[in-house]
């Protein structure tokens, strides 16, 4: 499975995109306050996090005897700039061209 | 249930690069690498503790009004080509200084294939408008902060060649 592939899957699920938006409210989140914030099992929840590790949507760090969860944008980013932005390319430069356009005539 | 809310104002960003750690240490810090990705610029590091940094504003950027200098701070820990550590203030907009400086770490850990995993820690504790550039969630002028910077760098040192967009 490629990098992009993993990205995908991991956000191919509503729990696991819960727990992104959780961590993008706040980041540097333990597991027991992320299980507080999901109705799933201790177990579930850490499923999920594996997953989004994987894909390195999550990157974990110790900060003492904490275990803090933080959000890595990074593979999403890496997504856009590879994917989104050749099919948007297009249609922003017809509209900076048609600004263009106006702003001579005006 | 224990719930620990200690509010933590730490970003943590990870990208796996096709490349040695010495290309990555070189392009974080050399000027002719610095100015061809993200939001450009030429540093100047000394790489000691206690040496200076300091990065300066291209052409593009004083067309925008940009100081000479546009970042500052101080090399902490320097440990090549695998651990950075540095302080790190951005000097582009007058009402963010009173933050002061933040902390910025990078670590450069090489994987199995010729793949190594550089992780960004930055620590903006008292920094609240500047978190709102780094993390990339403000548009606009803020650009696209640390995630496209490090796709940004990721493409260079994978391509040889910059990315195409400039936001």
């Amino acid at each position: 499975m490629s990098d992009d592939d993993r990205v995908f899957k991991a956000l191919a699920d509503p729990t696991r995109r819960l727990l992104l938006d959780r961590l993008f409210a706040r980041d540097g989140r333990t597991l027991s306050e992320l299980e507080a914030d999901v109705d799933m099992t201790r177990f579930g929840v850490m499923k999920h996090l594996r997953v989004l590790e994987d894909a390195g949507l999550v990157v974990t760090r110790r900060s003492g005897r904490e275990k803090l969860h933080f959000l890595n944008p990074v593979p999403i980013r890496l997504i856009h700039d590879r994917w989104i932005d050749k099919y948007t390319e297009r249609r922003v430069t017809a509209l900076t061209d048609l600004k263009r356009q106006l702003e001579a005539d005006a | 249930m224990t719930d620990t809310t200690t509010a933590t104002s730490v970003q943590v960003y990870r990208v796996h690069i096709r490349a040695s750690a010495e290309a990555i240490w070189e392009a974080i810090t050399s000027p002719d690498w610095t100015d061809r990705y993200g939001y450009g610029g030429r540093v100047d590091y000394e790489l000691r503790p206690g040496g200076a940094f300091r990065s300066y504003a291209n052409d593009e950027m004083k067309a925008f009004g940009a100081p000479e200098v546009i970042l500052d701070g101080e090399v902490l820990e320097s440990d090549p080509p695998r651990r950075l550590v540095q302080t790190w203030r951005m000097l582009m907009d007058p009402d963010n200084e009173p933050e002061g400086f933040t902390r910025l770490t990078y670590e450069i850990d090489p994987q199995d294939d010729g793949v190594c995993r550089l992780t960004l820690t930055h620590d903006l504790t008292n920094a609240p408008r500047l978190s709102l550039i780094t993390d990339g969630s403000s548009d606009g002028e803020g650009g696209g902060g640390w995630p496209w910077v490090l796709s940004g760098l990721k493409t260079l040192l994978e391509t040889g060649s910059p990315m195409q967009n400039r936001s």
